[in-house]
């Protein structure tokens, strides 16, 4: 060991290993995140078999113009995160902030319009609960997309939340110039949950707003 | 009994210049222990909290025990008896069995025995015990604000809609420890994969690594699934969601498919640690090399994914199709072939070893016995026609007491007396650890086999009031527990007395193989070994070696 | 009822001898595996016990054969034991064709029956010997199971659905009925007794009851007191479809789709339309959800399975 990197913590041999288990360790835990929307989606698959007509009315209530805009910020906000990574891996400190600026914002417009969607959603009646209302002789079942809506698209915000703390908090790193072309692990550990959060989104869109639309 | 009974040998003392610097005399200060990252540290803070778990769930257990001394409801209310059998179940499975071997003995020794200096995320491992120790509060809380009454089954619709008692405090505390079994497999994975020690391949591993791999493979991918099964329970409180409850078109066995995909592996989280620490305990004092590494090694495997396979059976009465139970029956009586190769070779590895009946190996071997025994009768459970008269009886809770309490305790009892004197430096009073591997031994029999025979009979669980023709038998059961509830006493006694009290360990003083015990000292140093050992043969490679063609 | 010890189940049905032979069978098994285990540990441990704190036995990592004849063996037993319980368990899901058919609605926390002849009964259940009897079950609340030890039977209710099970009784005399799936505070409490009979004491039982209409006229009855007679009437231009001779047969669907009538789809059709209206018919039928219960549903069932052709 000629000299220890300052990142290295104590139980890891060299840098190699520390950036090996980090990976290693963010790709099982994006494992354990599969399987728990994976139960979701589940659920979501057998109530769409057993009441396609009601999915498919459910389906209509959702904006699609809301929809369609909030997956192109996110795949866009996909780009800047690939970026923030590329310039980390490059050590250019203010390209790093940028980028991940960037992604943050985009991540913020995404919640802000999911915000406005569910407040349109709220004010409809559709939040599933004692103020549901529907005008359909399958109401009850209608009810069940919009608990699953709630739920998947519900978790999913929480998980960009998470995602944008992370984001901030490698900015404030990032600024201090902790990341350099030896050292850049947590940007590329957040870019690999940022696209994860992103590649459910792609999955909730068509089969939330699209079912009902061919 | 070669030993006498209160003098340790000599091999087992330490030498008398002591006082060298280890993980225990690092420091004293609250924040030494609260904000520490080390693993042997971490494993302590477990072992502490899931010691106090343990007996708060044993007094749940204890109470339900009384109350069914006699076939009327003469102790408590039905609703009282309803939440003491929920929370028994909620605090020992949860709060118990699921971290026990791996949050404290897996956590102190996968490092050790792999050669690293720490779990590969040390902050994450801390992290994990307090989302536990956050889980607990929130459990504890709802047992305060007078507990939940649902079983610890949480079936759906009675948890979502029908039941008054706190199920969403109880869902938040099952919800928040599910993520602190996350992060522990998550942690062991990364660090069997990539912090062995140099010449550490994967078939040297000791096969108590191996297993606690695979539990972690079932932490991984299970507990989520259980956790979004439980989310939803909460939203379906809180908003009337309606996808578990009938009356708005749901349906509540998909309750039970998420609640047993994980569920049911959730028992091999329990078991497999356990017997991981057989395979280490049974080597040791046989002083062998074990009988068939792999086939140990790949059954743990084997077990940690067809588990994932055969959740159904938990249904077979439920009214899911037909050809589902026959798929899951088959499945079932698969996942019965690696635990019967488990059996097997503990009991090979004894022909013609050294053997030693010290208090270890009597748990160890106490445990062969118990889960042979509810192992077999598991095969009853996966036999259809069989399930269908004794599911929800309690032939099935003798079974899975067979299983967690046969198992999975006696395992980790085994683990801490072969490696408390690692842990903590200190010998225990031989003598008295051996009475005791004697008494919880007679008094689980006691307590727990006369429930296959009152089960057969018809009884169900989960009742308050009985026929009297069931009692005789509710009274030997009551009669045992009386006894194991002694035997888990005298180790907690005598354990506490060690830390003080008891003779100074050697390093290694049963004479084992393994790098925590030829290479680290009793107790470890902070960074666990002076220099990165260098592993140069194989696991238990305790000379000579004869080949059988 | 034997109030005395016992170590073994009454044998009281059919199906109770065979399961009890199987169950045999398996203690059989398991005696066998488990003391081997426990003599070879016994006899391993005392013969190899250790004579000095140096000795180090010979070392032998392990034998492929035993390997495969200690996997392969229980395999074998295990699929044995698969084929006959899942032999066993298929019967159990096929009642014979001359099965009488009384209906089960668990409510927390008791038990309501009825016999095809009309008889009500709260918590018991009488039933003659030598007759297949095919039980339909509903629950107006959680899920309950309808436990029979003495028959070796034992299906949960689920709401929201009907489940069955069936059985002939074997023996005269009195057995525990018991709700095996916890249900909510008086679960232990949702017991009764199941009354086997000599077929003559069962008719003379039927006759001294309270004089009860057979199932489907309190069926009509309550088909006429809900209307449902103004528009499922046999005419071809009538607003709903004809229910004469439907049950047991496929009906199409708006949809496209085929599905056959049974208990299930009446069930759904009352309570919820819509969901699944039979071609050339409008959506026009309300919902009877909170007018009929569980019992009703079921009367009905009976009154429409009643309607066969001429």
């Amino acid at each position: 060991m000629a000299h220890e990197h300052a990142a290295l913590q104590h139980h890891f041999d060299d840098m190699d290993q520390q950036l090996e288990a980090s990976t290693l360790g963010m790709w099982a835990f994006l494992i354990t995140e599969v399987l728990f929307f994976g139960g979701l989606f589940a659920g979501y698959l057998i109530y769409r078999t057993k009441f396609p007509e009601a999915f498919d009315l459910g389906s209509h209530e959702l904006d699609i113009k809301f929809g369609a805009i909030n997956t192109a910020v996110l795949i866009g906000s996909s780009l800047t995160m690939v970026l923030a990574v590329y310039f980390a891996q490059l050590g250019q400190r203010m390209k790093i902030v940028f980028f991940l600026f960037a992604t943050l914002v985009l991540g913020g417009t995404f919640l802000g319009i999911k915000a406005v969607e569910y407040s349109h959603k709220i004010h409809d009646g559709l939040l599933p609960g004692p103020g549901f209302t529907f005008d359909s002789p399958i109401a009850d079942q209608v009810r069940i997309f919009f608990s699953f809506y709630f739920a998947m698209t519900g978790l999913h915000a929480f998980h960009m939340i998470i995602g944008a703390g992370l984001l901030s908090w490698l900015m404030y790193n990032a600024w201090q110039g902790k990341y350099d072309s030896s050292y850049n692990t947590p940007v590329e550990l957040v870019g690999l949950y940022w696209h994860f959060v992103d590649i459910v989104w792609i999955f909730l869109f068509p089969l939330l707003y699209l079912i009902g639309r061919n | 009994m070669s030993t006498a009974v209160f003098k340790p040998s000599k091999s087992q003392l330490a030498d008398q210049s002591d006082g060298a610097s280890n993980y225990l005399n690092a420091g004293f200060s609250a924040k030494s222990w609260l904000l520490t990252v080390d693993h042997k540290r971490i494993a302590i803070l477990y072992l502490i909290s899931i010691t106090l778990f343990f007996f708060l769930g044993g007094l749940f257990a204890v109470l339900i025990r009384l109350e069914l001394l006699t076939p009327q409801g003469d102790l408590m209310q039905a609703e009282t008896y309803n939440k003491m059998f929920t929370m028994h179940g909620i605090v020992m499975i949860f709060f118990f069995l699921i971290p026990s071997i791996p949050a404290v003995l897996g956590n102190f020794l996968i490092p050790l025995m792999i050669g690293a200096k720490d779990l590969a995320f040390p902050r994450i491992n801390l992290l994990s015990w307090y989302i536990y120790s956050v889980g607990g509060l929130f459990t504890f809380a709802a047992i305060v604000f007078g507990g939940v009454d649902t079983g610890w089954t949480f079936y759906t619709p009675y948890s979502s809609t029908y039941s008054n008692s706190n199920v969403i405090l109880v869902a938040v505390g099952v919800f928040i420890t599910g993520f602190s079994s996350i992060l522990t497999g998550l942690n062991f994975i990364v660090t069997i994969h990539k912090m062995r020690a140099p010449g550490m391949t994967w078939f040297r591993l000791p096969l108590f690594v191996w297993a606690h791999y695979a539990t972690s493979i079932i932490q991984v991918l299970g507990t989520p699934v259980v956790t979004a099964a439980i989310m939803l329970i909460g939203l379906e409180r809180l908003f009337g969601f309606g996808i578990f409850d009938p009356k708005l078109g749901g349906d509540p066995l998909l309750f039970q498919h998420l609640f047993w995909f994980y569920s049911h592996p959730a028992v091999y989280i329990m078991i497999l640690p356990g017997m991981g620490v057989i395979s280490e305990v049974i080597t040791c004092f046989a002083k062998k090399k074990v009988f068939g590494y792999s086939f140990i090694a790949f059954s743990s495997i084997a077990i940690a994914v067809l588990g994932f396979l055969v959740w159904g059976h938990h249904m077979f009465t439920s009214g899911q199709s037909v050809y589902t139970s026959l798929v899951f029956s088959i499945l079932t009586f698969l996942v019965a072939v690696p635990s019967a190769i488990k059996v097997f070779n503990w009991t090979a590895t004894l022909y013609k070893g050294a053997v030693s009946y010290d208090a270890p190996m009597l748990y160890a071997l106490g445990f062969i016995g118990l889960f042979t025994i509810g192992g077999l009768t598991g095969i009853f459970l996966g036999t259809l026609a069989v399930d269908v008269h004794v599911h929800d009886t309690y032939f099935v809770v003798a079974h899975f007491h067979y299983i967690m309490v046969g198992g999975a305790i006696m395992a980790y009892m085994a683990g801490l007396h072969f490696w408390w004197p690692k842990i903590t430096g200190r010998l225990y009073p031989e003598g008295w650890a051996r009475f005791s591997a004697l008494v919880i031994f007679i008094g689980f029999h006691l307590t727990f086999f006369p429930q296959f025979i009152v089960g057969y009979l018809g009884m169900p669980r989960r009742y308050h009031v009985y026929p009297e023709e069931f009692q005789i038998l509710n009274v030997l059961s009551t009669a045992g527990a009386t006894i194991l509830g002694v035997g888990y006493l005298i180790p907690l006694i005598y354990f506490t007395w060690s830390l003080k009290s008891g003779p100074k360990a050697s390093a290694n003083p049963w004479g084992a193989k393994g790098l925590e015990w030829e290479k680290a000292s009793s107790p470890p140093s902070q960074y666990n070994f002076e220099k990165t050992p260098v592993v140069t043969e194989e696991a238990y490679d305790y000379e000579p070696t004869i080949w059988l063609k | 009822m034997n109030k005395g010890f016992q170590l073994f189940p009454e044998q009281a049905s059919t199906l109770a001898a065979q399961v009890d032979y199987l169950y045999f069978f398996l203690i059989a098994v398991s005696l066998f595996f488990s003391v081997l285990i426990f003599f070879l540990i016994y006899v391993f441990a005392v013969r190899y016990r250790r004579k000095s704190e140096q000795e180090v036995p010979e070392q032998i990592p392990g034998l492929l054969k035993l390997e495969i004849l200690w996997s392969v063996i229980p395999f074998l037993l295990c699929m044995v034991v698969f084929v006959w319980g899942a032999t066993l368990y298929f019967d159990t899901y096929s009642p014979p064709k001359d099965a009488l058919e009384y209906y089960v609605v668990g409510k927390q926390w008791m038990w309501h029956i009825q016999h095809p002849t009309g008889q009500r009964e709260i918590n018991e259940l009488h039933v003659p010997t030598g007759q297949p009897i095919k039980l339909t079950m509903a629950t107006e609340d959680v899920i309950h199971s309808f436990y029979i030890p003495a028959f070796r039977v034992k299906r949960d209710v689920v709401p929201g659905r009907y489940t069955s099970m069936w059985f002939e009784a074997t023996k005269p005399g009195e057995y525990h009925l018991f709700c095996a799936e916890y249900c909510g505070t008086k679960h232990s409490q949702m017991r009764g007794r199941v009354v086997v009979m000599e077929p003559a004491d069962y008719q003379n039982w039927l006759s001294g009851g309270v004089a009860n209409e057979p199932l489907e006229v309190i069926g009509e009855k309550k088909f006429r007191q809900l209307a449902c007679h103004t528009c499922h009437v046999d005419k071809p231009d009538a607003r709903g479809p004809s229910l004469v001779g439907v049950f047991g047969e496929p009906v199409r669907l708006q949809n496209g789709q085929t599905v056959t009538v049974d208990e299930t789809y009446i069930r759904e059709s009352i309570l919820n339309p819509n969901a699944k209206i039979a071609a050339g018919y409008r959506p026009v039928m309300p919902t009877f959800k909170g007018q009929i219960d569980e019992v009703g549903l079921l009367q009905i069932t009976a009154y429409i399975k009643s309607l066969t052709k001429e």
